[in-house]
């Protein structure tokens, strides 16, 4: 075939005209860490009534309830990478706290095995919501939604027949309470940081190790982003699969011993709701709703950001109820963000 | 062919249906390493059914493939991978969102480590990458750029240059030019002819004899299921190819055709 034309002289010229800022706005975590840095800025004039920005107790209070957050929001975001939700994590947190508290308080277990019994609970639960999603080939969204009620009903009832009312009291009673509740749930500083937040920069730690630097890491990205070239070459996509939602359930689990540990006893109601909190956390940390694409170190920024919100909104005196508003309007910003992201990345096909 | 003079792959009057649809009757060709077997025909023609025999996807019901001479059945592509037969799909080549190095090394993850500790050894996955790209001629500018950024050609050229480093002693090539423009298409091209300089026998697929005579070595031409024959480079010119993939009487109706209309338009 004859070539009339000639070629352009470098097929690339449109490519080099990117900068380094535009190069930096690909990455899925810069939007959450500028965002949570701006809420940050944002309640240091709100919340002027307060030291908000120099007062150590208040960044306790704000980090406590990051880390609630944080803890589970790493595997929720690793888990939706790899293509997939469970709506199960927020309840999980109260079957496992109840299940910690049923173990200790009526069938006289020490702290210690009862723990260790809730996160292969945890783990268990994850494997059903996993092996049901991979074999059935069902929407995640459906299969852990119904896992979600389920455990609802399973610890609202359980609960009231086993105690009357809705929650499991005296849990501090247990043996070995007092060891497990300082490696768990104690303050760490004089200015009262959880031992919660440790926790949740350690599990972000390796959940962002694990993506990056491990080859399991890769199998979620490629699980996510196009399951059938994965299989093509070889990679384990249901196993992968199966993985995360272990991983989901049993952080889940170890949330709700904290809890349980912290707080000494556990509301039947304890987690509903959290499962979409989770969830915001990643899509603001820059993960897709359709998978393969995210950030661990994002999800963190995500979860700090709705933690000060929480705790923010007390210290400006608004109305509490405003932090419903301004999560699902920091969730819509997110999305709108990672769109363009993703239109960003798959130009130029 | 190797010393007993058995080729590398060869296909032996291979046959298949579905239902009571011939898909493809008696077809046989071989290929080498260091040669480009066409594999050349319409829609419909029993391309891609060929293409599921050879890379282990579906079983043959007549006919027999040889691998060094030895007859071998595959029941999966893992075991057509196994004798060393790597298939590059169009559509299933790469995860758009994931950066070259990651899909390079997708399933055949390096590692090293200490003990129960391994790690994804990254950059060695870079440097290979950067130096196995090259080798191939392909200018990557980044090893982390996402694959979704790439063109078609390029990310067709990426995942063969993947196939040969992962060892593949035969390379099925499933219409890599067909979704790309002239340009693109000549740099997959080009690549082509470099698996085959690396000794690589490669079976390409396409419905374009443009794209497939300056890199064959031998023409497969299929119709209907039917292969209308096997030709020697040396057997056959451009037009001749041109003539016998559109049907020869087909298209000289369609040039009748064609002429008609001109003349009336003129």
């Amino acid at each position: 075939m004859a070539e009339t034309a000639a070629p352009p002289a470098h097929p690339d010229e449109r490519l080099v005209r990117v900068g380094p800022l535009a190069r930096l706005l690909t990455r899925p975590d810069i939007g959450a860490f500028v965002g949570a840095l701006g809420v940050y800025l944002a309640f240091g004039y709100f919340a002027r009534g307060v030291d908000w920005l120099g007062d150590p107790g208040i960044a306790a209070n704000w980090t406590d309830q990051a880390a609630q957050y944080g803890i589970v929001a790493v595997p929720v975001a690793l888990l939706m990478i790899g293509g997939e939700f469970d709506l199960s994590a927020g309840v999980m947190i109260g079957s496992s706290g109840l299940l910690l508290g049923y173990l200790t308080t009526h069938a006289d277990m020490n702290i210690w095995p009862a723990i260790l019994l809730v996160l292969l609970f945890g783990l268990a639960i994850g494997f059903i919501n996993g092996y049901t999603v991979v074999r059935t080939k069902l929407p995640s969204f459906i299969v852990t939604l119904a896992t979600f009620f389920v455990l609802q009903g399973v610890n609202a009832a359980g609960t009231l027949k086993l105690t009357g009312q809705t929650a499991i009291q005296n849990i501090d009673s247990a043996s070995g309470f007092d060891s497990a509740r300082r490696f768990f749930a104690s303050d760490v500083t004089t200015y009262g940081f959880k031992v919660k937040v440790i926790w949740w920069i350690g599990i972000t730690i390796v959940g962002a190790w694990l993506l990056a630097k491990s080859r399991f890491g890769n199998w979620i990205y490629s699980a996510g982003g196009e399951p059938n070239s994965a299989r093509n070459v070889g990679v384990p996509v249901a196993r992968t699969k199966i993985t995360l939602f272990m991983m989901t359930s049993g952080i889940a689990a170890l949330m709700g011993i904290i809890e349980a540990l912290e707080l000494r006893s556990m509301q039947s109601k304890e987690g509903i709701g959290l499962e979409f909190i989770f969830i915001i956390c990643a899509v603001v940390g820059g993960c897709l709703l359709t998978g393969g694409f995210g950030s661990v170190i994002g999800t963190f920024f995500g979860a700090a950001m709705l933690g000060m919100v929480q705790l923010g909104i007390v210290d400006a005196q608004w109305d509490s109820n405003w932090t419903y508003t301004f999560q699902g309007a920091i969730l819509f910003a997110a999305v709108l963000l990672n769109t363009a992201i993703r239109a960003r990345m798959r130009r130029a096909r | 062919m190797n010393e007993n003079g058995a080729h590398l792959l060869e296909a032996d009057a291979i046959s298949k249906y579905y239902g009571n649809i011939v898909a493809l009757k008696d077809i046989t060709t071989h290929v080498d390493g260091g040669e480009v077997t066409c594999i050349l025909g319409d829609n419909g023609a029993g391309k891609s059914s060929f293409i599921k025999i050879l890379s282990g996807a579906h079983q043959p019901d007549e006919g027999r493939l040889r691998v060094d001479g030895e007859e071998v059945v595959f029941q999966s592509p893992r075991d057509a991978r196994a004798k060393g037969i790597a298939t590059v799909y169009q559509d299933l080549a790469m995860v758009p969102l994931m950066s070259i190095w990651r899909n390079f090394f997708l399933g055949a993850e390096p590692r090293k480590g200490y003990g129960p500790f391994h790690w994804f050894d990254s950059a060695t996955a870079k440097r290979i990458v950067r130096r196995e790209l090259s080798e191939m001629g392909i200018d990557i500018r980044d090893p982390d750029q996402a694959v979704g950024t790439l063109s078609g050609g390029e990310r067709q050229s990426v995942a063969i240059a993947r196939a040969v480093y992962f060892g593949a002693r035969v390379l099925i090539l499933d219409e890599p030019t067909s979704a790309l423009g002239v340009k693109q298409a000549g740099v997959v091209l080009k690549y082509i002819l470099q698996a085959r300089d690396r000794g690589v026998a490669v079976i390409f697929i396409t419905h374009n004899p443009h794209h497939a005579y300056p890199v064959g070595d031998r023409f497969v031409i299929l119709n209907r299921g039917q292969s209308l024959g096997t030709f020697e480079k040396s057997e056959i010119d451009r037009q001749e190819l041109v003539r016998l993939m559109a049907g020869g009487r087909e298209l000289a109706e369609l040039e009748h055709e064609l002429e008609a209309i001109q003349a009336e338009v003129s």
